[in-house]
């Protein structure tokens, strides 16, 4: 039982938001500092400020979700943590 | 190829590269952690039954999401246009709803750890092997088209070797697979939904922007050799094959959306492992409800992609009108990305698509590996050793399969139209299986010997009508031959195991509980109240009939 807590201390949801997170940030740099060209490709969005911050407040959503709903550990298991 | 290359390679720079590179790196992390969870085969092969639904809902739908939903549908998208999403929602939600509230209570009720592992307790060993086979090679065909969608586009895009993108890209599944087994892998292909969707949905935004908006998008197609029947879902003659607009409607209801897509999402174990790796018996049953949700707006953001390509690339447009050119439909979602993302987005983008296709690959690994196995090595070749051996067994039939897929990739590279070559292959395997399947959990009077031989003459008749639509005899076009060779395969399976039933003997009813409806008490079918289970969003029946109901709404907008 021991090893599939350890499983369950794993939350996948702060490694999305952790990865989507970096890419936010990666993203809405490249657009504040995008040439006029890159957003004319883009029909005229500037698509990497956008994505960018869309990306940063799913990160922040995610964040929220773990922290609000943190993994609750099966009552069985609580008597051999202690 | 060299003139293709030209013209699809994209222009990725430092940045780009850099954040793939991230993705990898997370992947590889994952794989590593998820290592420290397993133990035993169990852990190994179903993640220790231990992961909640809607990890697994998400699993559900990203295994199938790979290189052969993302680019088949876009280029379907660009070839047919809106009628493709009956892929979607004639063709995938009702039948994973029908999973979720009839299918999964037999499945995760039973115990059982894998789909064929339930053939061997309803009908024993004959229809098992047959079921185990056959499926372990589908696996491995459908692994190879994925590995061999992957190198294309790595060799197109970014111009590596064919040869170097395939190692290495079997390299990186092969690894987190033999590390963290179905964990690594459901956990990989969560993150790679995520991924998928932040790199497909700016570029559906930025097309719509450019084709100024949906009006836009239905005037230029409307315009376009495409004409205005492009736009609206039924009767869809085109993808369908057949001119009567009625025969159309039919086809695409039974053809597609009840024998082709029942066979496939309600027995394939690539799918319903997903399921039976979760927490309990509410969570199995929501696994494939909740993956519907998202399910039904996938193809917004694969076939609009496709569709828009059509008509604002100006080489995929002179192919759509002339039928010749350097470009073809597969290539519709590549062509979008090159005119439209900047570097960035570009790199996201790439991204996504790496990410499907390795996640779609690692799906088929992880089941494959799991039948062999369980089903194939644990019961027929080497029985009765401990548990740490079939784990280890599990990590070496993994290396074995990559390397299989490895030599079918070089098979899916004969055909045009990819899914058209995995639509027959379903036809073969899925549809009669289908049919054995819910003829023996409702009926307690089909025999063992009415189950293996039923599969089998289904899965004859499905390759005889393919081998007469390849000959010419029967003349359908579009996905007509699937559709009549799964309904084919599914009606003659019947036939034979009713007729087979009545002359030999059935199983002893004592043997039967769990696995035939009459004779499983309600409590085994139904989920037992957990603490956490609660809330009106966790019933299962309940998520069904809402995401039924969306699914009619869509359908119905989009008339």
């Amino acid at each position: 039982m021991a090893d599939k807590k350890k499983a369950g201390a794993f939350d996948i949801r702060v490694v999305i938001a952790l990865l989507i997170g970096i890419y936010g940030v990666v993203l809405t740099i490249l657009g504040i500092v995008e040439k006029q060209s890159e957003v004319d490709k883009a029909a005229g969005i500037n698509i990497n400020l956008w994505g960018g911050i869309g990306m940063l407040v799913f990160t922040a959503l995610f964040v929220l979700w773990a922290r609000l709903r943190p993994i609750a550990v099966p009552v069985e298991e609580d008597a051999t943590e202690q | 190829m060299l003139l293709k290359e030209s013209i699809l390679r994209l222009d990725a720079t430092a940045i780009d590269y850099i954040i793939i590179a991230l993705y990898f790196v997370f992947v590889l992390g994952i794989g590593y952690v998820a290592r420290r969870a397993v133990s035993s085969s169990l852990d190994f092969f179903l993640s220790g039954r231990s992961l909640p639904a809607w990890v697994t809902g998400l699993a559900f739908i990203s295994a199938n999401l790979g290189a052969i939903e993302i680019m088949g549908m876009s280029a379907n998208g660009a070839q047919y246009g809106i009628p493709t999403v009956h892929y979607f929602w004639i063709g995938a939600v009702p039948a994973m709803l029908f999973l979720g509230v009839v299918m999964m209570p037999f499945y995760y009720g039973s115990k059982v750890r894998s789909v064929p592992e339930f053939m061997l307790r309803r009908f024993g060993k004959p229809a098992h092997l047959v079921n185990a086979v056959s499926f372990a090679l589908a696996q491995v065909l459908i692994a190879g088209v994925n590995l061999f969608l992957l190198a294309t586009i790595v060799n197109v895009l970014l111009g590596w070797p064919i040869w170097v993108s395939v190692i290495v890209a079997a390299a990186i599944v092969l690894s987190y697979i033999t590390l963290g087994g179905l964990s690594a892998a459901i956990y990989n292909e969560v993150l790679q939904f995520f991924v998928i969707v932040a790199a497909l949905l700016p570029l559906t935004l930025v097309g719509l922007h450019k084709v100024g908006g949906w009006q836009g998008l239905v005037d230029k197609v409307s315009g376009s050799p495409g004409g205005s029947e492009q736009m609206s879902a039924w009767p869809g003659n085109a993808l369908s094959g057949f001119h009567n607009n009625f025969l159309s409607v039919i086809g695409i209801v039974f053809g597609l959306g009840f024998v082709l897509s029942f066979g496939y999402w309600t027995t394939n174990f690539t799918e319903v492992q997903r399921a039976l790796a979760s927490k309990n018996m509410s969570a199995a049953r929501r696994t494939p409800i909740i993956g519907s949700f998202p399910k039904m707006f996938i193809p917004f953001i694969v076939i609009i992609p496709g569709i828009i390509a059509a008509v604002v690339v100006p080489e995929l447009a002179q192919f759509k009108a002339t039928g010749s050119g350097q470009v073809d439909y597969n290539d519709a979602l590549l062509l979008l990305m090159r005119d439209l993302l900047p570097n960035g987005m570009l790199g996201l983008a790439i991204t996504g698509l790496l990410a499907s296709f390795m996640a779609g690959m690692a799906a088929n690994l992880s089941s494959f590996n799991t039948v062999m196995s369980y089903d194939i090595i644990e019961r027929y070749v080497i029985k009765d050793r401990p548990d740490d051996f079939y784990l280890r067994t599990g990590r070496w039939v993994t290396v074995a399969g990559t390397l299989i897929a490895i030599g079918t990739a070089a098979i899916a590279s004969g055909y045009s139209n990819l899914m058209d070559y995995l639509q027959q292959l379903f036809s073969f395997f899925n549809a009669p299986l289908f049919a054995t399947f819910i003829l023996g959990m409702f009926w307690k009077r089909m025999t063992a010997a009415a189950g293996w031989i039923g599969l089998v003459s289904g899965t004859a008749t499905a390759i005889l009508v393919f081998v007469l639509s390849e000959n010419g005899v029967i003349n359908l076009p579009g996905q007509g031959a699937s559709f009549v060779g799964a309904g084919a395969a599914f009606v003659v399976d019947i036939l034979i195991s009713v007729v087979v039933s009545t002359m030999t003997r059935p199983k002893e009813e004592s043997e039967l509980v769990g696995l035939v409806y009459s004779l499983t008490p309600k409590e085994q079918r139904t989920e037992v109240a957990v603490a956490g289970d609660g809330g009106w969003y966790r019933k299962p029946v309940l998520l069904a009939g809402i995401s039924l109901a969306l699914t009619i709404v869509l359908n119905i907008i989009f008339a």
